[in-house]
């Protein structure tokens, strides 16, 4: 099976509480470039599909990841190749030159060419929040989808069953390649994925793989290719424009009760809920 | 300039989803004259539900083509009804049905999309729309430069309409023609969240546990929920770790929440949590770090272990209410 991964870098989301905004601009200055933490699942999903989970240096498939960005967001490709992936592709854009349409567009020109069997993706980058990339690429190229997948259980190379994670439980799809699907928290917990490569006893260790320093090294000599974002697309028109950022309203400081008979009190009377 | 909307109900057991309502509020604000399209199997009959609301006229497409919530089978059928009417601006809950179905509508025409906003301001004819990012920690105003505009609203952050009375009249559509894409795409079944107690997006008061409830989670806040009528919800922490089913994530990620009461017990705070419930009311965290992130948005903390402070809040309330 081959798959192809997009990655995002973030601005680090552990240190979301300190972005600032300035004259209506938002400032992300000092925050630390990380991988999107979905992406890293993807990519995670992608390599537990395409391996035998107890020998996983063979990989048995392809894993092409692609980020859209500057020459710097070629360390978050790295960080794939030296988890596993084969090899990397950078569209050379800066993020105010994008908005989703445009990336979901321009992926789809890429699929064209690359021709995946399973385009896997993270459900929403957490710097827009925006969760709409994966299912405007399906739309675009006419595949199926199948989104915020908390489980994916591959049966053959014909297709996949992937159970959802929606608002009331769970929707068990199965879903005919190609097809685009977008990873949940869950996809990365020891049972999540089954690949008829794998043995059903075999138990992975929970959320993603790191890299070890040997594959760091190697990573570097993997191939990585450079396009531009005309290569993809003649139309790089926005849809959404962003006009200004401010700060949400600060709630106002709480207080510190001693005991639970105080609390139900100041429930009672003060915050009158109950 | 935006000119018609079209709200897209979502079904739910033969009925319309509360959450539809925050889309009709959304309608309402954008101050446009607004039509409301149910889609699904029964959709004929649960269309009646939604008259009352001012609606110009609900359009109707019922087939049991539609009986699963699966996009492709949805996307084509909200397409066409939105080309057809002339609706400029397409409305969506931002549910997981929402999420799913709504970029792929915008996809279909040629439309730009704003997920999951919290506001929306009308500004001589244009929609600027306000959008949660970084978890929440900043708000993005935003406009859609393409004549036709899909969005999805934030249920917590627009309040459910209550109808206005007046009857809208019902007119029937057909379904579009089927999408190739949903050919291959087969729904398998639905494993429902089996729960007695309300829906997270429509619960007064919400019960959160985190990790530190271990095995005891359901022991230890069934009794608090039950009591006060409250919805269940988890930390991510406690979802990944097993002691929560999935569904019940409060956060960046999972639902997002706005009760008059949320009680985060053994939560400790990160950032992707408080993403989904600082919207609320009033906050009551009880942590036995004194220290936990989660005291800094808490109207009312309580340094305590839980194990002891739980019981003892059920017995406390009993009387407080009796």
């Amino acid at each position: 099976m081959k798959i192809l991964v997009p990655l995002k870098r973030v601005a680090d989301p552990d240190n979301a509480n300190k972005v600032k905004v300035n004259a209506g601009k938002l400032e992300t200055t000092g925050l630390e470039w990380k991988p999107n933490p979905f992406d890293e699942y993807a990519v995670e999903t992608a390599l537990r599909l395409t391996e035998n989970g107890t020998n996983p240096k063979a990989r048995q498939g392809e894993v092409v990841v692609v980020t859209f960005g500057p020459k710097e967001a070629e360390t978050t490709l790295r960080g794939a190749l030296a988890t596993g992936a084969d090899r990397a592709i950078r569209i050379d854009v800066t993020d105010d030159q994008l908005d989703g349409d445009l990336v979901a567009r321009a992926l789809s020109a890429l699929v064209e060419k690359e021709k995946p069997d399973l385009v896997l993706c993270g459900k929403q980058a957490v710097d827009g929040d925006s969760n709409q990339v994966g299912q405007l690429l399906a739309e675009y190229l006419g595949w199926p989808q199948a989104t915020f997948a908390g489980s994916i259980k591959s049966e053959d190379d014909k297709s996949l069953v992937v159970g959802r994670e929606v608002d009331g439980g769970t929707i068990n799809l199965r879903v005919t390649l190609p097809a685009v699907v977008s990873v949940d928290l869950r996809i990365v917990a020891p049972k999540s994925v089954k690949s008829k490569h794998t043995p059903d006893t075999h138990n992975y260790p929970d959320g993603v793989r790191f890299a070890a320093l040997m594959a760091i090294m190697a990573a570097k000599k993997k191939p990585l290719v450079e396009m531009k974002l005309a290569d993809l697309t003649s139309d790089a028109a926005l849809k959404i424009k962003y006009t200004g950022f401010e700060l949400p309203p600060a709630r106002k400081a709480g207080i510190k009760v001693k005991s639970v008979p105080e609390l139900v009190e100041k429930l009672k009377s003060e915050a009158k809920v109950l | 300039m935006a000119s018609k909307i079209l709200v897209v109900a979502e079904m739910h057991a033969d009925a319309v989803r509360k959450s539809t309502h925050s889309a009709i509020t959304f309608a309402r604000q954008a101050g446009l004259p607004f039509a409301i399209l149910v889609l699904g199997k029964g959709a004929k009959a649960a269309a009646a539900e939604v008259t009352g609301f001012g609606a110009q006229k609900v359009i109707v497409v019922d087939d049991a083509y539609l009986e699963h919530q699966v996009a492709e089978r949805f996307a084509p059928s909200i397409a066409a009804v939105a080309k057809s009417g002339g609706f400029d601006v397409v409305v969506v809950t931002a549910s997981s049905f929402g999420k799913d179905v709504g970029p792929r509508v915008a996809a279909k025409l040629e439309a730009g999309y704003a997920p999951d906003i919290n506001g929306v301001k009308a500004d001589g004819g244009k929609l600027v729309y306000r959008r949660p990012v970084f978890a929440g920690n900043a708000y993005a105003s935003c406009e859609l430069t393409s004549p036709v505009q899909v969005v999805s609203v934030r249920q917590s952050e627009f309040t459910a309409a209550e109808p206005s009375g007046g009857s809208s009249p019902v007119e029937d559509a057909a379904l579009a023609a089927k999408d190739p894409a949903a050919d291959r795409v087969e729904f398998v079944s639905l494993e429902a969240a089996k729960s007695e107690r309300p829906d997270l997006g429509e619960a007064r008061v919400i019960v959160s546990g985190g990790r530190a409830l271990k095995e005891k989670f359901a022991e230890v806040l069934d009794p608090l929920a039950g009591l006060l009528g409250a919805a269940v919800g988890a930390s991510r922490a406690a979802c990944d770790a097993g002691y929560a089913p999935a569904e019940l994530q409060v956060g960046q990620t999972g639902r997002v929440v706005a009760p008059q009461l949320y009680f985060a017990i053994g939560i400790s705070g990160a950032i992707q949590h408080l993403a989904g419930m600082k919207g609320s009311k009033t906050i009551v965290a009880i942590n036995k770090d004194p220290d936990a992130p989660i005291f800094q948005v808490a109207d009312y903390g309580l340094v305590a272990d839980l194990f002891n402070a739980v019981p003892e809040l059920v017995t406390e309330l009993k009387k407080a209410t009796a």
